[in-house]
């Protein structure tokens, strides 16, 4: 039998035997940057499509959780850096080609949008909440009077931010598992799928909640079909693409992709909404906290497999 | 002005002097290489062949690590040397995830760190790098392939050779004569 045998002097850490220079911390992020993205897009869309009062959950109350979990996410992002006193650099060029890139600079628009967007609706938190200073109360009657165009922003740069998530793995080819721009919208989805679980969590309104477990079953089945396109993308592709998708299909990842994200994280909680909207009485926690559970094994998943595929030579 | 390098892996006799010329002159911290020696055997026993390559990074003329610095760190100096300035490095890692050689690593001082031809330490001063100037077999050729009387340009005239992974379409300046 023909065999190559490649031994190699070379044994830099974190770069050798497999590529391991990404750890918790950009998984982390990127679920939550993707989580942020998707309770902002809702926000933004039911405000510009004037259902603000229907879907006060979604529209008031969740977006209270995206400053946390942005900040959470910059200092993830931020632990993870190597050369950290030198993070500003990112700020001083604009570099379009680089999705890391713009992904800071995205996050450094959407970020301060998101404290805007609580501010507006602190009230509904603190009804007693008084601005104190009249510019503030200028200020907040300024930005009231244009908060569809607040929203249109939002709503643009929310995307941005959710597929971003996914652009910022496609971008590599060196990595033949993350080199598919399915990655891309795949992520933005779940993103969409996960804020869209929050709110069912939070939301005590049982019309609101049908509403957000049919957005939800509707985005899980997009993922569905994404994912399908991923494989099949890949084992029609080149051998180092077959390689990659192997890691998933018998390889070291089988079991945490196909038993936690596909069967625990998407398929069994659709069913579980699904019978709620049929009528049926269910717990409201478990779909969400599944689907949660799953958006976040995924991202986990995918950053560490990616580092396991490689060009071979 | 395209500076280039040829490894000749019919001299080449895997003996590292080419990496520990490098971590000398390149004070490269212990434990890491920026350069190193592959040996790959190939085909059906008895009939096996044994290929060595001394390898680096291949300062592509597409470079992935280039494209997807956040800050420009990662920059194309003279002669299309692909280098790193670490005062604007901020240690992200995503040009070593970029990188289908995994040929940088990171330094233990936070920046990333990779071959740099030797192009302000000996290149700009007339000298070969480090790793071309001891090799015992004088396996390695380096020079300007604009120019077609440097010692790399005259090779690649006369010799069939290979680069590294072609099809990621990085266009490597790293030639091995096969």
């Amino acid at each position: 039998m023909r065999e190559e045998l490649i031994v190699s002097g070379r044994m830099n850490h974190l770069i050798d035997p497999q590529l391991n220079i990404w750890h918790w911390q950009i998984p982390l992020y990127l679920f939550l940057g993707g989580l942020a993205a998707g309770i902002l897009f809702f926000a933004a869309l039911f405000t510009i499509l004037g259902k603000e009062k229907e879907y006060p959950t979604a529209v008031r109350i969740a977006p209270f959780l995206v400053p946390f979990l942005l900040i959470l996410g910059l200092l993830a992002l931020f632990i993870d850096l190597n050369h950290k006193l030198y993070f500003w650099r990112l700020y001083t060029i604009i570099r379009l080609q680089s999705p890391m890139g713009w992904g800071a600079w995205t996050l450094m628009i959407i970020t301060p949008l998101s404290f805007v967007w609580c501010a507006l609706n602190i009230k509904t938190i603190f009804p007693n909440w008084n601005w104190k200073y009249n510019w503030l109360i200028d200020l907040e009657a300024f930005l009231r009077k244009h908060v569809i165009v607040i929203s249109w922003i939002i709503l643009i740069y929310s995307l941005i931010l959710g597929v971003y998530t996914g652009i910022l793995f496609s971008a590599f080819n060196a990595r033949p598992l993350w080199n598919t721009s399915i990655l891309g919208p795949l992520f933005l989805t779940s993103g969409l799928s996960t804020a869209a679980a929050v709110v069912i969590m939070m939301s005590k309104n049982i019309h609101e909640r049908h509403k957000f477990a049919r957005i939800d079953l509707m985005l899980i089945g997009i993922e569905l079909f994404l994912i399908v396109h991923m494989f099949m993308g890949f084992l029609a592709s080149a051998q180092v693409q077959i390689d990659a998708a192997s890691l998933f299909l018998g390889g070291p990842y089988t079991t945490p992709f196909w038993l936690f994200v596909v069967t625990l994280g998407l398929a069994f909680p659709a069913l579980l909404e699904f019978l709620e909207i049929k009528g049926f009485k269910m717990p409201v926690f478990i779909a969400p906290a599944l689907v949660l559970m799953g958006g976040l094994i995924f991202r986990f998943v995918i950053a560490y497999a990616g580092q396991a595929s490689r060009w071979l030579y | 002005m395209r500076y280039a390098m040829a490894v000749d892996t019919k001299k080449c006799v895997g003996c590292s002097d080419c990496v520990v010329a490098c971590q000398t002159e390149n004070n490269v911290p212990i434990g890491f290489c920026r350069d190193w020696v592959v040996e790959v055997t190939d085909g059906t026993y008895p009939q096996l062949e044994i290929e060595i390559r001394s390898e680096r990074c291949n300062h592509c003329e597409n470079s992935p690590c280039v494209r997807c610095c956040p800050t420009g760190a990662s920059h194309y100096a003279e002669g299309g040397v692909v280098l790193v300035t670490p005062n604007k490095c901020i240690g992200c890692g995503a040009c070593i995830a970029s990188c289908p050689y995994d040929a940088r690593y990171p330094h233990p001082d936070g920046y990333v760190d990779k071959c740099t031809f030797c192009l302000h330490n000996r290149v700009e001063k007339g000298l070969d790098p480090a790793c071309v100037s001891v090799c015992p077999t004088k396996c390695m050729y380096f020079g300007d392939l604009d120019d077609p009387n440097s010692p790399v340009s005259k090779v690649l005239k006369t010799r069939k050779f290979k680069t590294l992974i072609p099809e990621a379409g990085t266009n490597p300046q790293l030639y091995f004569l096969i």
